[in-house]
């Protein structure tokens, strides 16, 4: 027993079990929760409605005269106020079902979902002296050399709940929903994993984090203008950069069943799609572990081509990351500065969301295969021979 | 990695594993396969080996998924739960167990260095780094981590490069075949199925 213990390191356990808590409960979570109150409230105000603006603290329950709305803003508790109603709702499980599986499936939506911000570098590294540590801390949970595989390989397990949860519901909408959802990301997968491809030629590296601190020393990939990004070899690969980020960021929103794709739950065909036959905190896991898909996808495309979390032309205002040498307030405004693009990021998907149509089915496997597939191979034809032409450094 | 974890992933792998034989519905059975494969991950990242290890999940458990459909589809799974064990296809099973047991029993017999324990063998980066000629793999070797998925690329472009080609013209030519097969119904009468 001493010498299992001894093999673990035990400081190396904490600071990674505080940095699991922190970024999947306490940060994650929690935007999965404020997202779909933002969407809410962006979608009032895009259809120019009101939306959930009366949820405050229940002060009128203490006798109070007014209820107290947090920054005066309105509607601030609202996710609050959902969570309860869905677990206080009944739980209701059809008699149709195949209950074993049936109860797997919005786990298997969920967990993997979460999983995947593991590798996602959320912030440079902090300086955590006054702790006692010799070493600064980096942010990230795992710092693994394969991290966006790492990423593609558990969010592909994420299909399994879908096509599970179709599948057991047992009846025609949820199946439909399942296989449909199980094809299309099936196809998109392909278009997500090429679109990356040439990210990962520039880099040479599949170390999410030396992407970041390599984008925060010579430019962003979307916005190579200091530092090396300065030379002609990274100013010609701006084009396929660009390229390789839309393909990426539309084969994402295809990936976690959001807007212009989300065929597998569409309403006016399949009543609810997949999750038709759940209700209560069930059907709210497969609610969070979409949004959280969407968070952490977000996130991925912000490590890969906005530079993650380093600071807009950061070396030339004396903002950048020197390893071992950050001080803890750069840290934090690091960190502080990948949750802000995140969250840009996801109002983008939320006024997406609400700005174009649904695909058909055949436009959407039309898009991805005739489209998307070969414009990403293409892309990576033309970031080799510019990489060839003109090599950098 | 402790040892504890390397039990554990291990009798995950074969649980299911003996999993995907037993159960008798067919999407257990290829549930169970995606644990046992998932197991089998974790196991070769305690070895130091990510990049194996996630494309482990990354190929098989999305090869299982069409797996999956196809059982979904096509198997009619009330006829797959009801039907009988076939005995002499169980004992035949067994037997080839039996015999690939003994043979493995047999090879390790002789295998020497089955007798060093792992925590002896440390691994020596530091002198690997100054044997490598490519700069990155060298850098990280000397920093001290394993640069395992660019380890597999030189090695794999660098020595095999023929044989690379192959194995993608190979895998083009099964694609296409796909392709020409399923487009192939379409000419005739349609199909309803």
């Amino acid at each position: 027993m001493t010498v299992l213990l001894g093999s673990i390191d035990l400081t190396f356990l904490a600071i990674s079990l505080a940095k699991i808590i922190v970024l999947t409960f306490m940060v994650i979570l929690p935007m999965v929760a404020y997202s779909v109150m933002a969407e809410r409230r962006g979608a009032a105000i895009m259809q120019d409605r009101v939306g959930p603006n009366r949820t405050n603290l229940p002060l009128t329950l203490l006798g109070f005269k007014k209820d107290l709305s947090i920054f005066g803003m309105g509607g601030l508790l609202q996710p609050m106020a959902d969570g309860l109603k869905f677990i206080l709702k009944e739980d209701f499980t059809p008699k149709h079902v195949r209950t074993f599986y049936f109860w797997l499936a919005p786990a298997l939506t969920m967990v993997p979902a979460l999983l995947t911000c593991a590798v996602l570098p959320f912030g440079s590294e902090l300086n955590l002296g006054f702790l006692g540590l010799a070493h600064p801390v980096k942010a990230v949970i795992a710092d693994l050399n394969v991290g966006p595989l790492y990423t593609f390989a558990i969010a592909s397990l994420g299909v399994y709940g879908i096509v599970l949860a179709g599948w057991s519901s047992n009846s025609k909408y949820p199946f439909l929903g399942a296989v449909r959802s199980s094809s299309q990301m099936i196809s998109y997968e392909l278009s997500l994993g090429l679109a990356i491809v040439p990210v990962l030629m520039v880099f040479g590296e599949l170390n999410l984090g030396k992407i970041a601190a390599a984008q925060d020393a010579d430019g962003w990939l979307v916005l190579p203008l200091w530092g090396d990004g300065l030379s002609p070899g990274r100013l010609l690969l701006w084009i396929p950069m660009l390229i390789s980020f839309v393909i990426f960021t539309i084969a994402m929103f295809a990936e976690t069943n959001r807007m212009p794709f989300d065929l597998p739950e569409c309403e006016t065909e399949l009543v609810a799609g997949y999750h038709t036959e759940y209700s209560s905190m069930k059907f709210a896991l497969f609610f969070l572990g979409e949004y959280a898909a969407m968070i952490i996808g977000s996130g991925l495309a912000v490590t890969l081509f906005l530079g993650g979390w380093s600071i807009p032309f950061g070396p030339l205002l004396g903002l950048g990351y020197t390893p071992g040498a950050t001080p803890l307030w750069l840290g934090l405004l690091h960190i502080a500065t990948f949750f802000a693009k995140v969250i840009v990021f996801i109002l983008f998907f939320i006024g997406v969301r609400w700005t174009v149509p649904r695909f058909r089915y055949d436009q959407l496997m039309k898009l991805g295969w005739l489209w998307m597939f070969e414009i990403a191979l293409a892309n990576v034809l033309l970031t080799a021979v510019i990489m060839w032409l003109v090599p950098l450094k | 990695m402790p040892s504890v974890l390397f039990y554990l992933f291990a009798a995950i792998t074969l649980l299911f594993g003996v999993g995907v034989v037993v159960a008798r519905n067919p999407v257990a059975s290829a549930l169970s396969l995606v644990c046992s494969f998932t197991g089998l991950a974790a196991l070769f990242i305690s070895l130091d080996a990510y990049f194996i290890g996630t494309l482990q999940i990354l190929v098989y458990a999305g090869a299982v998924m069409v797996l999956f459909l196809f059982i979904i589809m096509l198997l009619d799974i009330k006829a797959a739960e009801g039907r009988q064990t076939n005995y002499a296809t169980a004992v035949g099973g067994l037997l080839l167990a039996v015999l690939f047991t003994v043979q493995i029993a047999m090879v390790l017999g002789d295998f020497k260095e089955g007798n060093k324990t792992l925590a002896d063998q440390t691994l020596n980066l530091g002198a690997a780094a100054s044997k490598t000629s490519l700069n990155t793999i060298k850098d990280e070797l000397a920093e001290g981590t394993l640069p395992d998925a660019k380890l597999m690329g030189f090695t794999l472009f660098d020595k095999y490069p023929f044989q690379l080609q192959v194995v993608g013209l190979l895998l083009l030519a099964g694609t296409v075949g796909v392709v020409v097969l399923s487009k192939r119904d379409r000419g005739g009468k349609e199909e309803v199925s």
